[in-house]
């Protein structure tokens, strides 16, 4: 329960921080009710609608209400999709509202010390340090390929995790070891006639679990002519952080990738995960106050690029022979990649062009499957609830392989194919690794 | 005094949750906050209830106890209109019509369907076409608002030229009195002469004679085909002329849309679709039906356009182009918001014939009062959305909008119209309902009101002002 003074004080900052040009820019015609997720599987309740939030922020910083848990809950049931903002004929930025409102309840709560040791631990620790998010990735290492894993299985310690993270821990990809992601190199030259010069974006995620998928994404870029560095000492892009109202934090680690980019001098910043791409590219956004690095903030968010999006536009489909075994394929879009980046041609273009392959769009492609960042972890409910209508849908294609651009998107399908039962018959794949895959002659 | 007060919430509270489950009556904060308005601008105001009937029987019930208790009763399906219908601006219960979106019987002999107030319509509209049917009324919110929000707002849409409006296409109604008696009207005939038209009484009554708890609506053949122009000019004027020559010369097409400058570059923003900018007006014309019919029509209205003054006319070369450019019109009123904080729209309707002078009298009042007002609208049938961007923070520019919108009502009456064709007069219109309707006017539909509703319960503060407007004389 919030007591009175934290109300006031909420509200006094909601008063002064709050964009209020951005509130009264919703004129509340309801264009974007139907593309919300939560407002579909609350069976239309007006509150967990960006109408809905956007007017509460708006009530709270007007005065008409005080902020109080119910008005908390509505913030923290968003997935923070966004897909309201593509719908939103006055265009209305619900993120940059979403996000603000978030770091002002973030700074008032008050938390055990359990959840601030533990947010701290990730928050500060953990995600800003590339060299301890791998150790912790070789611990999983470890406890994959000792055994311990299938020990832990059998004596049932999974079970003492709620169901979506005992499955979850299933679904983990195997991870390599921590020597194989120190020994990769930094440098790798084009192959056939050069276009480009590209830096990629590794990611924390996608540089440790998801290593192979990055290894993936570099032989696209070397095979579509470019010469690829992973620059040193980029960082996570923080958008756990903003997304979690640690603003703040995120700005530090948007000022380091900016330096570490800069240093490349690349004609194209490259990513492979639709999450951390959606935040890179409001990194102007996010400096918006700080003169010293507005102009530096545009110049990185220029030059960024989808994985599929470059590969697209260097015709790398039209100059590869791709080709599978005759299957069926399906897509399912990453929010931010589709509402942020507006890349949802080109994965799907890519995907079309592989032989033998017959793709089905799925329905409600363009909608959240749940995962969203660590949604799935903080409201489980919520989460299981869109991702089990989602795999209804899924299984409506007859897919065999489940495409997608996004860490997370990619844990939370593997998640429901294991949740539906179907491990043996439908694949969740980067798509990266399904392009490697589909390459000739390789 | 506040504990009295307390004391009969918390009452009616009970009751209420009597009748529709305690997890059906909302009275937390938020819940209220988010029923406190519409998408018309500058109205909120909070209930003291959030309901969430499941059936027709409880809704009977809530309206007895509400006209026992004189509270104030406002249904609602998404919130889209344009009046503050929906807004309570007296407090008391928001009758939420969520649980109620089934449709009920799609009859493929009689040509209806039969759905429930909460059902979308682009659902009904979808599920019929699936069937070669048609439902044809399709206002620009056709995809969030409720079918119960057209029927008791008798809306219109983009196809209202040929096809009519919402009351075009019902046929009978089921419907929750003040009194807590349910009622039918109509059937499913052609024919239906026996008393009173009490169906088309309910059809645009604003929410304040009952609650609509069921409709049955009439179906139409899908037409076999259709074709999409867009006709560019730089004269609105020309456009507005276009307009009535394409009547005069016998076609009605099924959409003949009008577009200003402001509006074309608002909703390219947002579209991106490649409507041309740099041009002063776009009409968009839709004609449906045998495929050669529509070709000889889209032919000759392509002429008449050129003939007066279209500097360009093109043809839509696809289906999905022709559904861009209408999903395009449909996000106007929403495009501009982008421009200025606050939009304010009306929809001033006049015979087709007086569009031209309908367009003139708009940008001269714009002039008098220096408001920036950008328009577009259903030119074909006479209903022109006037839509001011403003600030509501700036109180002299607000007092300017309103002087402004006073005379654009009074010319539009003076050419033959109405203050509102689609839109509703709910809370916006209200003070202004005397000019249209005279004193004699409104005093029969005081006395239907007061019939139904004799305790005002129902949508409380729209329609019917409290004081109106004192009609101002322009100046010619």
């Amino acid at each position: 329960m919030m007591t009175p003074a934290e109300k006031q004080r909420i509200q006094k900052e909601f008063k002064e921080e709050m964009d209020y040009d951005e509130l009264l820019n919703c004129m509340r015609c309801g264009f974007c009710l139907p593309s919300c997720p939560t407002y579909i599987e609350t069976g239309h309740q007006e509150k967990h609608s960006p109408r809905g939030r956007i007017a509460l922020m708006k009530g709270v910083n007007d005065g008409i209400i005080e902020p109080d848990d119910d008005f908390a809950h509505s913030l923290d049931l968003c997935l923070g999709c966004r897909a309201c903002e593509p719908v939103c004929p006055s265009g209305v930025q619900y993120g940059h509202l979403l996000e603000d409102a978030r770091a002002i309840l973030q700074r008032n709560k008050k938390q055990t010390v359990r959840v601030k040791m533990l947010r701290k631990g990730v928050f500060e620790q953990l995600f800003p340090r590339q060299d301890r998010m791998e150790k912790v990735t070789g611990l999983i290492g470890f406890y994959q390929r000792s055994g311990l894993s299938k020990v832990a299985r059998k004596v049932g310690f999974m079970n003492l995790f709620p169901e979506s993270m005992a499955t979850m821990e299933k679904v983990l990809p195997e991870v390599p070891r921590r020597s194989e992601m120190k020994q990769r190199p930094r440098y790798f030259e084009h192959e056939g006639e050069k276009k480009a010069t590209v830096a990629l974006f590794a990611g924390c995620l996608m540089d440790t679990m998801f290593f192979d998928t990055n290894n993936a994404t570099i032989k696209l870029l070397r095979k579509a002519g470019c010469d690829v560095e992973i620059p040193e000492n980029q960082l996570c892009c923080g958008a756990l952080h903003g997304h979690n109202g640690e603003l703040e934090k995120s700005k530090e680690m948007a000022k380091r990738n900016i330096e570490a980019f800069e240093a490349a001098e690349a004609d194209y910043i490259i990513t492979n995960a639709g999450g951390c791409s959606a935040f890179l590219i409001e990194y102007d956004h996010l400096l918006k106050n700080e003169p010293e690095w507005a102009d530096r903030a545009k110049h990185f968010v220029g030059k960024l690029k989808d994985i599929s999006r470059i590969l697209v536009e260097l015709d790398f489909q039209k100059t590869h022979r791709l080709q599978l075994p005759d299957q069926i394929i399906t897509y399912q879009d990453s929010c931010h990649l589709r509402n942020v980046m507006k890349t949802f041609n080109e994965p799907r273009i890519l995907l079309k062009a592989i032989e033998g392959v017959h793709f089905v769009e799925l329905e409600g492609a363009d909608t959240c499957c749940g995962s969203a960042g660590d949604y799935n972890i903080v409201q489980p409910e919520m989460a299981m609830q869109i991702l089990d209508h989602k795999m209804e849908k899924v299984a409506d294609t007859c897919a065999q392989i489940i495409v997608t651009a996004n860490p997370g998107c990619l844990l939370e399908m593997k998640l429901g194919v294991e949740r539906a039962h179907k491990s043996n018959e439908v694949r969740a794949m980067h798509i990266a690794d399904v392009l490697v895959e589909a390459l000739v002659n390789e | 005094m506040t504990s009295k007060l307390e004391k009969k919430l918390n009452k009616l509270k009970k009751q209420l949750m009597e009748i529709t489950g305690s997890e059906n009556v909302d009275d937390s904060t938020s819940g209220r906050l988010v029923y406190s308005y519409d998408a018309t601008p500058n109205f909120q105001a909070l209930p003291d209830f959030v309901v969430s009937p499941r059936t027709a029987e409880e809704i009977a019930e809530i309206l007895k106890l509400c006209s026992e208790t004189s509270t104030p009763v406002y249904t609602r399906g998404s919130g889209t209109n344009l009046c503050a219908d929906t807004c309570p601006l007296k407090g008391g219960v928001v009758l939420l019509m969520k649980y109620l979106n089934n449709i009920l019987e799609l009859d493929k002999e009689n040509l209806t369907i039969t759905v429930q107030p909460g059902t979308i319509t682009k659902t009904i509209s979808d599920l019929v076409e699936k069937e070669d049917l048609f439902y044809p009324p399709d206002p620009s919110s056709m995809k969030i608002s409720t079918i119960g929000g057209n029927l008791a707002e008798n809306s219109g849409g983009l196809r209202g030229l040929k096809y009519g409006v919402t009351k075009d296409y019902v046929m009978a109604l089921q419907v929750a009195l003040p009194n807590g008696e349910l009622i039918r009207t109509g059937g499913k005939l052609t024919k239906d002469v026996a008393g009173y038209d009490l169906t088309h009484l309910f059809v645009g009554s604003e929410g304040t004679l009952g609650v609509i708890t069921e409709a049955t609506l009439k179906l139409i053949p899908k037409p076999e085909s259709q074709k999409t122009i867009l006709a560019l000019y730089q004269d609105i004027e020309a456009a507005g002329r276009s307009v009535s020559a394409i009547i005069a010369n016998k076609m009605i097409p099924v959409t003949l849309e009008f577009l200003d400058q402001d509006t074309i570059r608002a909703v390219e923003e947002f579209a991106h679709i490649g409507l041309p900018t740099n041009v002063k007006a776009i009409l968009l014309i839709v004609q449906d039906g045998p495929k050669e019919i529509v070709d000889r029509d889209i032919h000759k209205i392509a002429e008449i356009c050129r003939e007066e003054q279209a500097v360009d006319v093109r043809l839509a070369t696809s289906d999905e182009e022709a559904e861009e450019l209408a999903t395009a019109r449909r996000s106007a009123l929403s495009a501009l918001a982008r421009l200025k904080p606050t939009t304010i729209l009306e929809d001033a309707t006049v015979p087709r014939s007086e569009i031209a002078a309908m367009v003139r009298a708009i940008t001269e009042v714009a002039q008098k009062y220096r408001v920036r007002i950008s328009t577009f609208g259903h030119a074909g049938d006479g209903n022109l959305h006037p839509t001011c961007l403003t600030d509501a923070r700036d109180e002299e520019e607000m007092k300017r909008v309103e002087e402004a919108f006073a005379e654009i009502f009074e010319r539009a009456i003076e050419l033959g119209g109405t203050l509102t064709g689609e839109h509703g007069v709910g809370a916006t219109k209200a003070p202004y309902l005397e000019w249209k309707l005279g004193k004699a006017g409104l005093d029969v539909m005081r006395g239907i009101k007061q019939s139904i509703d004799p305790q005002g319960i129902m949508n409380p503060g729209k329609v019917f002002a409290e004081t109106g407007k004192e009609r101002m004389v322009t100046v010619k």
